[in-house]
């Protein structure tokens, strides 16, 4: 995929206005199999919950995968409490999820026995962790969208959602403050730490324009003040992201190929491996308990 | 000690009131905040709690501590209902649970302060230096942050040049 390999390589995140080699495979994914989550039956609010459910599972499983390979030991425990924040918020999301839908599907049921093309999370979320400096500008990038976010959907009609982003709201917030300090420290400290910097926030620049994306999926929720619009965040977010790129003497990078996918299932080839190890157990042992 | 037959509300909070919080075993449940309601209905008691944070792992031992205290107590039916509305702060937590965190070692959280909606970016930006919190060993005033986050979702690590000891100091949420 494009992201940190060559460019020529198969891809199968890209979305529809990808150049013709970015998707060889993506033909597939008009293909792909409507997911019990996705039928015809599902109500929108199932989906929109499954959104936020799984941006914050895939990624919260990334920055697990940190745990004990982190630079410093602080820094180990900052990426794993992060990541226990963010696998609490998809766990209370999908039992919410669950619950809506209707057909008894806990959220373990949820976490562990859907497969790739059910996932609904950005492809930014199941990108590889990179170096510390691709994670901590990802973290940043998508903890700047998060916050706001999470802010607006607290005042969701939807009370358990609204409960659920206003605990969220306080985390994101202290995971925000985290990364931007990161992102501080290594673009305008050695070097070394600018270039992977610079060069993190230039490789995962076309990730970030999923967040914002609008679809017919969420309006009726939208209209009745359930979820919100993300494009309506963009404007706020660009002037964040810039006021600490411009301190951290980093260059945001000009919008080109966007990707896109994840909302719809279809995802980069990231995404299975990560379900493999994340699901193995569970799929192993169904029912155990310890 | 509390009769199965009719239970009453102000008794089960005392009850509660020795269920400790397993990370903290200095607090309880209802000094730290957690116990949100305790209602006796018709069918059995229900107590209403609320988790510190999203992902807290002390979540499920919490509530079998609650619903096995108060059984030992004589309830036979309890039920543990989570609401997340209002979210939970460390503004709720008593001067006096406070005390008892600072003289085992974890510094209290500080207040909060200034304005909670504020732009964390900005703020950060501005870089306000962050009130000051003592050390709860010495009482010396000026510690220093050593990492943000700690052994447990709801504590930071900092050091006490005075004392030269490290300790655990409550976020404030």
């Amino acid at each position: 995929m494009g992201y940190g390999s060559a460019p020529d390589e198969p891809e199968t995140g890209a979305g529809s206005d990808a150049p013709e080699r970015y998707r060889p495979v993506s033909e597939r994914a008009a293909a792909v199999r409507p997911s019990a989550s996705t039928g015809e039956h599902a109500a929108p609010l199932v989906e929109a919950l499954l959104r936020l459910a799984d941006d914050r599972l895939v990624l919260g499983h990334r920055l697990s995968e940190w745990c004990g390979h982190a630079p410093i030991l602080e820094e180990d425990i900052a990426l794993a409490n992060i990541a226990l924040d963010l696998i609490g918020q998809a766990s209370l999301l999908l039992e919410h999820a669950g619950q809506v839908e209707g057909r008894g599907r806990s959220a373990d049921a949820l976490a562990y026995f859907r497969d790739a093309v059910e996932f609904r999370n950005l492809l930014l979320a199941e990108l590889p962790n990179g170096d510390f400096a691709v994670t901590i500008v990802r973290q940043f990038l998508w903890s700047a969208f998060a916050v706001p976010h999470l802010k607006q959907l607290s005042a969701s009609a939807d009370a358990t959602l609204a409960g659920i982003a206003a605990k969220g709201h306080k985390e994101a917030t202290y995971h925000l403050r985290h990364a931007a300090d990161w992102v501080l420290k290594l673009g305008d400290g050695t070097v070394e730490s600018h270039a992977r910097a610079q060069r993190a926030l230039d490789e995962l620049w076309p990730y970030v324009h999923e967040m914002f994306r609008t679809d017919d999926v969420e309006a009726p929720l939208v209209a009745a003040g359930v979820t919100i619009d993300p494009s309506t965040l963009q404007l706020a977010w660009r002037e964040s992201v810039a006021s600490v790129c411009r301190a951290a003497t980093l260059k945001v990078p000009g919008d080109g190929w966007k990707a896109q996918g994840g909302r719809e299932g279809r995802h980069t080839e990231h995404l299975g491996h990560l379900l493999g190890e994340m699901q193995i157990l569970a799929r192993s042992h169904p029912g155990a308990e310890w | 000690m509390v009769k199965a037959a009719a239970p009453v509300a102000g008794d089960l909070w005392k009850v509660l009131e020795g269920v400790l919080d397993p990370e903290v075993p200095v607090l309880s449940v209802v000094d730290l905040g957690i116990v949100r309601d305790v209602r006796v209905t018709d069918d059995g008691v229900e107590v209403v709690v609320t988790p510190t944070y999203s992902g807290c792992p002390a979540v499920k031992v919490i509530e079998r501590d609650i619903v096995g205290a108060l059984r030992r107590a004589g309830v036979a039916k309890v039920r543990v209902r989570t609401e997340f509305a209002p979210a939970w702060t460390t503004d709720w937590m008593s001067d006096a649970a406070r005390e008892k965190l600072r003289a085992y070692g974890i510094a209290p959280p500080r207040p909060r302060v200034g304005d909670a909606d504020a732009d964390p970016l900005v703020q950060l930006l501005r870089r306000q230096p962050p009130p000051a919190v003592p050390c709860p060993w010495c009482g010396a005033a000026e510690t220093e942050l050593r990492s943000a986050f700690g052994p447990t979702a709801c504590k930071s690590i900092r050091y006490c040049p005075g004392c030269r000891q490290p300790f655990e100091a409550f976020k404030a949420l």
